[in-house]
Formats: structure tokens, C-alpha cells, sequence
């Protein structure tokens, strides 16, 4: 377990830097003047010379990098070019927004994708599958912004149950969640979409085996076999999606984000690329990268963790 | 429970409609929730040029000298008087007396000449330090006079100090200003969720606080156009001036609860070409550009026929319009000839196209235009940096599109072949010369004129149209600004009707 850990974190670690170093140079190629961005295309050109020397533009692109990095390891990602106020500040002041949607996302996916899954498994070859893997096919080919907007027609503009979009933030709780409801399930449509299919096959596979075949003999009922036999030895691709999906859901936040105006980190990276504004793009990469990584590790642990067998194998 | 004694209610509904308008007012809502598409990076105008940043701040929490009313004109603020000396050189302003900032600090000379000050020293990030450029000195005579000497006349000093740029700040307090403005107008800054709103609430302290309806005003920012016709549907929202999808507008005039507008901007919308690349360095083949394209037909495509072309770089609401829209009256056949004459037919011209909607689509109506016309034109869309760095800054395009949003801006052909047209012509310097230190409005708009008629003539660019102000409103709300003669949107005249 110890080597087990070494060796992610230190894969963690150069994926980080790999990833900045990535960025850094993308965002320097590309064509672009930060501080035309911001001053805009009336601005004298000694105005765009003063702001490009306080930004810290006119260093070499190397000690740039260098300085950026040592200061990043400090955790100080230096100060927004356009919104002048720390990049930690605006990412902290989003990330509950995002994290939320993310994480509300990912807990409908999976509680629709294993109903559903398991459902259809269970009524293999018969009208439920059907019906579910009818249900599925829709929800992959529809595109999460037509689904979006289709959502906020009905349940905001015609039924005026829930607001078309916003978010008042967390200390209105009643309506913050109230907030989240469509967007998460447009996102978590598409995603359950993919992941019921998993589980179904996955289950279908697992009801094929000698023990399922032993436990049914043994008289269990269908539900008990189901839920607490096949279910949890089917669950290994299915984590190995979620993890995977888990990734997508933040980075499909953008789309929703856009669709719904809620103030997350997708339209702050937009806004961020849109201004060339260097040190916020670079964080909130990193941040996202950090996610993804994170994601997989835990999904190895997962394995670790309802798998017996792997425990043995990582000692 | 109790009836209430008839005479007593009589005398109540008498009381009521006897004082009627203050009933309305008492009763009527005092919050107004505004939506807008782009949201602003900070809230310092004086170190920033995007839009949104002046259409909130901009004399809603900071003010300037002077102002600038719905039809243009300048009008006092802070200075409630001024007179100019013979020469047009030394203007002299008279302050408000008793003004406070929103902290409570006090309003005086001191604060201009520090304001100005500055925008106007050597390390100024001030975005637009152009309108700085012709101060010699500022002198404070006594707390409430400020006296501001010229290097040379300038007749558009009065209505260039109105704007955001040159907003009248405090020491005290501009540090703080990206984050947390402070002002002396009628509105003072709340707070701001970022991505998502931003709040003012009136200033009780302002001087004229009686004759602000508004309580407090919410800025919505929603970018998408989708979305923002649904929070209109839904009844998020109770104004969205700046409208960016006008294909959706039928919805809402065929709907009582708004009321759509049509309003001017100052947005002359080009199809700007490269004077300094050749093909483009040739006279006949601007004018072969110019007779290809048809404004009907792009007019009708792009904006829905929502907008007023132009034959040349002035808006037809200003008063020293010209139609010069028939100079080149749209003729494929002659343009064709003319681009065989020039021995560019067949040739390849790409429009780098800057990512706002507008342009977008004129684009792709302007390349089949062309194609007819017998160019190979492609359209190239970009994102908006890259526009800024290859285009504005690198000049490395054919053509573009794009809308020219600041007033008074014809002076963008004398700024020389630094300048992203690639364009100079001593002539036209010298006319520029002439109407930016022309004072006599009569001969100044003579002057324009003459600007316009040369620049068609030249066809130094293909110009579009005026880009409109396309406004959605809630039918009850009253008093706010249909066009934008400047950035700033002020809103301590809006109020409600039941």
C-alpha cells in the first residue's frame, strides 16, 4: 500500500506539472495581448506598456514560467490580469457552485443509472429492458444544451416552477437547491444514460454465474439477489465509468453553466481564455486536472475497496 | 372582525385619490432587475474598457464634471457651471456645493484635480488617455472652481469628460475601486456575486435623492441569448436592454407583458479592409467591394431588418448626417467588371470575423456577396483575443467586421497606418484636425460632412450599418434609456407605473 501511494502521488505530481507547463505555453502562443484585452482598442500604446510592465508581462517567458511555479508551490497563483483580485479568491468563490452541480450530478447519474440498470437486467429480453435501453438511447444522441433548454421552456417559463437558471448561493439553502434541479438533471441525463448500459451488461454478465445460479436455487428472493448479490460484483465497471464520467460531468458543467448563467468555474475558464487572462486559465487547468486525478485515484482505491481479492494482490 | 365605519373608508379613498401620485409612487415597485449580456471584469472604468464596466458604474455610482443626456448633449453633473475663455483654451469649472461621496468623504476641487491628475501621469493605465491628451494643466482656484488650461482647442473636451474614463474618483477610496466603487451618484455599489449579479441600492445621501424612484437595481449577467429570452419568459428579469438575439424578438412584441425597443447606438458596423495590403491599397477595388454588397439583403439576414444602414462612418441619427447610401448602389455586374479590370477576379479574400453575432452573420451574407461578384472569399471566424492580437494589433487580415461603438470616432482614419485600417492621407488628417478644434457646432457639422463625403468616395472601408440597441421591457417600467448616444446607461430616472 505504501509503494501503492508513492507511486500516485508522485504521478500526481509530474501530471500537475506537465499540465502547466502545457498550458503555459499554449496560452503564450496564442495570438493574443492581455492588456489590449483590457484596455481596449482605443487605448494609447504607453497605457498597454505600463499595464503590460505592472502584469509582469515584459519578463522573458522562461522566468515567467519559473516564477509562476515557485510562487504556485507557495499556493500564491498570483493576482486575476482582469478582475485584478487574487485568481484563489474567484476560484473559491465559484468552486462551491460547481462542486455542488458536479457532485449532485454524479449522485443522480448514479442512483438513475442503477435503477434503471438493474431493472432492465432483471427484465431481460423482455418489454422493461426494451423501455430502458429505449430510454438510453435517447438520452445519449440528445445534446445536454437542446435538453437544457427544452427544460427551462417548461418548468420555468410555462409551468414557473423552478427559475430558469442563477444561483443565490448557499445561504439561501431552499433556494439554492431549488436552483440546482434542472441543471443537475440535464446534466445527469446524459451521463445515466451511458452508465445504465454498463450496468445492465455488467449485471447480465454477473447473472450468468454459478453462484447466482446457487443463490436462486437456495430459494432467495429475486430482490435479494439482485441488489445484494449481483449488484455488488457487477460494480467494478461501473465505478471505472463513474470515475471516467465523474471527469466529464465537471468539464460539462461549461455547457450547463452557460445554458443556466449559474456562476461556476466553466464560465470563469471561458471568460478567463476569452480576456487572455494567463494566471486565471493556468489555475483553474491545474484545478481541473487536479479533479481528474483525483477522480481515478479514488476509483483505484474503490476497486481496493469492494474488491478482496485486489486488497490481497496491492499487500 | 370589525367593518370599517363607511365614512371612514370614504374618507380614505377620497384621501387616496386626491393624493393619486403619491399613492402610485408609494405603492409602486422601487427594484428593478436588468439584464445584461457581458459581465464586467472590475468596477474601475478609469482602468478598464469594457463595456459593462461604464454601463453600471458610469453615473449611476461614479460621476464626472459633466454629463451627457439621452440626445447627446452635455450637461452639467459635478460642475453645475463652467465658462471657456475667448481663446477656447482655459475652461473654468464651477462645483456642486455640499456634494459626499458614498464613505461620507467630501466632494471638492481637490478631488478633480486628483482625478484628472491621475488618468492623466505617466504610469496612467487610463484606457482611453486619448481624451487626457490636450490638458496642459488642472488648477484648483478654490474648494468649489477648478480651472483646466488646453494645449490646443478641442471641441469635444466637455463631452469626452463625461465619460467613465475620466470619472472624478477620491484618494481616499479609488484604491478599492475595482472592488467596491465609491462615488458621489445616486446609486451606491452593494455587492457582487461574480458570474452571476451585482447589486446597487440608491445613495440616501445623493442631492437630487428625492427624485430617484429606484430602491435598488439588480444586474443580471447572461450571456447566452437563449437563455436570456427564457429569464425574460420566466419574468427574471424586468429590462434587458442590450438584447443580443433580435430573431427572438417577435416572442416578446407579441407578448403584453413587454414592450420591445428599437434604439440608436453609436455603433457604426464595417466591413473594414486592410488600405495597407494589397489588393486593398487599390481605390477601385474598395469600390468593387463596396458596389458587391447589398445592405438590404445583409440588414435583412443579420439583424432581421432591425437596423438603419449607412452610406459612410457617421450615425443617421447625428446632425451632421449625410445619405450617402446610393453612392455605390449595390451592382454585382459593375463589380465584377471592376474586379476583372483590377485583375484581382478570382482571387482569394478572407474576412476574419471577431465573434459577436452581428458580424457573424453579416459575414456569411458579405462572402456570398462576394463569391457572386466572382471572389473567392472565406470567412474566418475568430475569438475575440485573437481578433484583438492578429487583427486589431498585428493587422494581419483582409477584411473584418466590426462595430465602431465610441462617439465622435471618425478621428480613427487620422490615427495613421498604425492603426489596424493601414490607412493615412494627409488630407484627411488635416479635415480631422479641423473639426476635433472646431468649437461653432454649424461649421463643425460642415466639417463632418465633408469627412463623410471623402471617406464613401475613397471607400476606405464597405460601410454596413448602424448597429441598433434592441431593448426588451417589462410595459409598466418607465424612464430609462432606449439608445446609447454613450456607454453609460443611468438609471436614476426609471421608475414604475401600475
Amino acid at each position: 500500500m505504501g509503494y501503492f501511494l508513492f507511486r500516485r502521488t508522485s504521478g500526481f505530481i509530474l501530471t500537475l506539472l506537465s499540465v502547466s507547463l502545457v498550458v503555459f505555453l499554449v496560452m503564450n502562443i496564442l495570438p493574443g495581448d492581455p492588456t489590449l484585452s483590457i484596455l481596449g482598442i482605443e487605448s494609447t500604446e504607453d497605457a498597454r506598456a505600463v499595464l503590460r510592465a505592472r502584469l509582469g508581462l515584459d519578463a522573458p517567458l522562461a522566468e515567467r514560467y519559473v516564477t509562476w511555479v515557485f510562487h504556485a508551490l507557495q499556493g500564491d497563483f498570483g493576482d486575476s490580469y482582469t478582475h485584478g483580485v487574487p485568481v484563489i479568491s474567484l476560484i473559491v468563490e465559484r468552486l462551491p457552485m460547481t462542486l455542488s452541480l458536479a457532485l449532485s450530478g454524479m449522485a443522480l447519474t448514479v442512483l438513475l443509472a442503477l435503477v434503471l440498470g438493474i431493472t432492465a437486467a432483471s427484465y431481460h429480453k423482455r418489454p422493461g429492458d426494451w423501455g430502458v435501453m429505449l430510454l438510453s438511447q435517447l438520452g445519449i444522441a440528445v445534446p445536454a444544451f437542446w435538453l437544457s433548454m427544452l427544460l427551462v421552456l417548461l418548468f420555468a417559463v410555462k409551468l414557473r416552477w423552478l427559475p430558469p437558471g442563477g444561483f443565490p448561493g448557499w445561504d439561501d439553502p431552499r433556494a439554492a437547491v431549488r436552483a440546482l434541479i434542472l441543471p443537475t438533471v440535464a446534466l445527469a441525463v446524459v451521463q445515466s444514460a451511458v452508465l445504465a448500459r454498463v450496468t445492465r451488461s455488467s449485471a447480465l454478465e454477473v447473472m450468468r454465474l454459478d453462484f447466482v445460479r446457487t443463490a436462486r436455487a437456495s430459494g432467495f428472493s429475486r430482490r435479494r439477489i439482485l441488489w445484494g448479490h449481483v449488484l455488488p460484483n457487477a460494480l467494478i465497471p461501473i465505478i471505472t465509468i463513474v470515475g471516467l464520467q465523474f471527469a466529464g460531468l465537471v468539464t460539462g458543467t461549461i455547457v450547463i453553466e452557460n445554458v443556466f448563467y449559474l456562476p461556476g468555474l466553466g464560465r470563469l475558464l471561458f471568460q478567463s481564455i476569452s480576456n487572455r487572462d494567463f494566471l486565471t486559465v493556468q489555475a483553474l487547468v491545474m484545478m481541473f486536472a487536479a479533479i481528474v486525478v483525483t477522480a481515478n485515484f479514488l476509483v483505484d482505491i474503490a476497486y481496493v475497496l469492494i474488491d478482496p481479492r485486489l486488497k490481497a494482490r496491492s499487500r | 372582525m370589525r367593518l370599517i365605519d363607511k365614512p371612514l373608508a370614504l374618507t380614505a379613498s377620497i384621501m387616496i385619490a386626491a393624493t393619486g401620485l403619491m399613492a402610485t409612487t408609494a405603492l409602486a415597485k422601487s427594484t428593478l432587475v436588468y439584464g445584461m449580456q457581458q459581465e464586467p471584469t472590475t468596477l474601475d472604468p478609469t482602468s478598464d474598457a469594457t463595456a459593462s464596466i461604464d454601463a453600471i458604474v458610469s453615473h449611476n455610482i461614479l460621476e464626472s464634471l459633466t454629463t451627457v443626456n439621452e440626445s447627446g448633449e452635455v450637461r452639467p453633473d459635478l460642475a453645475e457651471s463652467w465658462t471657456i475663455s475667448d481663446d477656447g483654451l482655459t475652461y473654468r469649472f464651477n462645483l456642486l456645493h455640499g456634494v459626499k461621496y458614498h464613505d461620507g468623504t467630501d466632494f471638492d476641487a481637490n478631488d478633480v484635480k486628483f482625478a484628472f491628475d491621475r488618468a492623466m501621469a505617466k504610469d496612467s493605465v487610463n484606457p482611453t488617455k486619448g481624451i487626457f491628451k490636450p490638458v496642459e494643466s488642472v488648477t484648483v482656484i478654490d474648494p468649489y472652481t477648478v480651472e483646466i488650461v488646453l494645449k490646443n482647442k478641442d471641441a469635444f473636451f466637455l463631452f469626452n469628460v463625461a465619460q467613465g474614463d475620466a470619472s472624478i474618483v477620491a484618494p481616499e477610496s479609488v484604491e478599492n475601486n475595482k472592488t467596491n466603487p465609491i462615488g458621489t451618484g445616486p446609486f451606491r455599489f452593494d455587492s457582487w456575486t461574480r458570474g452571476d449579479r451585482l447589486k446597487l441600492t440608491k445613495s440616501p445621501d445623493f442631492r437630487d435623492a428625492d427624485k430617484v424612484a429606484l430602491e435598488s437595481v439588480e444586474y443580471r449577467f447572461i450571456a447566452e441569448p437563449a437563455a436570456a429570452s427564457a429569464a425574460l419568459m420566466a419574468g427574471e428579469l424586468d429590462a434587458f436592454p442590450g438584447f443580443p438575439a433580435p430573431e427572438m424578438l417577435p416572442q416578446f412584441e407579441a407578448d403584453p407583458r413587454f414592450k420591445v425597443i428599437v434604439g440608436s447606438t453609436e455603433g457604426e458596423v464595417i466591413l473594414a479592409m486592410n488600405n495597407a495590403k494589397p489588393p486593398f491599397d487599390n481605390l477601385k477595388v474598395r469600390q468593387a467591394v463596396s458596389y458587391a454588397i447589398n445592405r438590404a439583403e445583409i440588414i435583412d439576414g443579420a439583424m432581421y431588418g432591425r437596423a438603419t444602414p449607412i452610406g459612410s462612418f457617421y450615425p443617421p441619427h447625428g446632425t451632421a448626417y449625410i445619405d450617402l447610401l446610393d453612392y455605390y448602389k449595390h451592382d454585382t455586374a459593375k463589380a465584377k467588371a471592376m474586379f476583372e479590370e483590377a485583375g484581382v477576379a478570382g482571387s482569394t479574400m478572407t474576412i476574419r470575423v471577431p465573434p459577436f453575432p452581428y458580424a457573424m452573420r453579416s459575414a456569411e451574407i458579405i462572402q456570398a456577396e462576394l463569391v457572386a461578384a466572382g471572389i473567392d472569399a472565406k470567412v474566418e471566424n475568430v475569438e475575440w483575443g485573437f481578433w484583438l492580437g492578429e487583427v486589431y494589433k498585428k493587422q494581419a487580415y483582409d477584411m473584418t467586421i466590426i462595430a465602431h461603438t465610441s462617439p465622435n470616432d471618425m478621428g480613427n482614419f487620422a490615427r495613421g497606418k498604425s492603426y489596424f485600417y493601414g490607412f493615412e492621407d494627409p488630407a484627411f488628417t488635416d479635415l480631422w484636425e479641423k473639426i476635433s478644434t472646431e468649437t461653432d457646432m454649424a461649421k463643425r457639422d460642415e466639417l463632418l460632412k465633408q469627412g463623410q463625403q471623402y471617406l464613401t468616395e475613397n471607400a476606405i472601408h464597405a460601410f454596413l450599418f448602424q448597429l441598433p440597441q434592441l431593448g426588451v421591457y417589462d410595459t409598466r417600467l418607465q424612464g430609462y434609456w432606449t439608445s446609447s448616444p454613450v456607454l453609460f446607461q443611468p438609471l436614476a430616472g426609471v421608475f414604475w407605473t401600475e
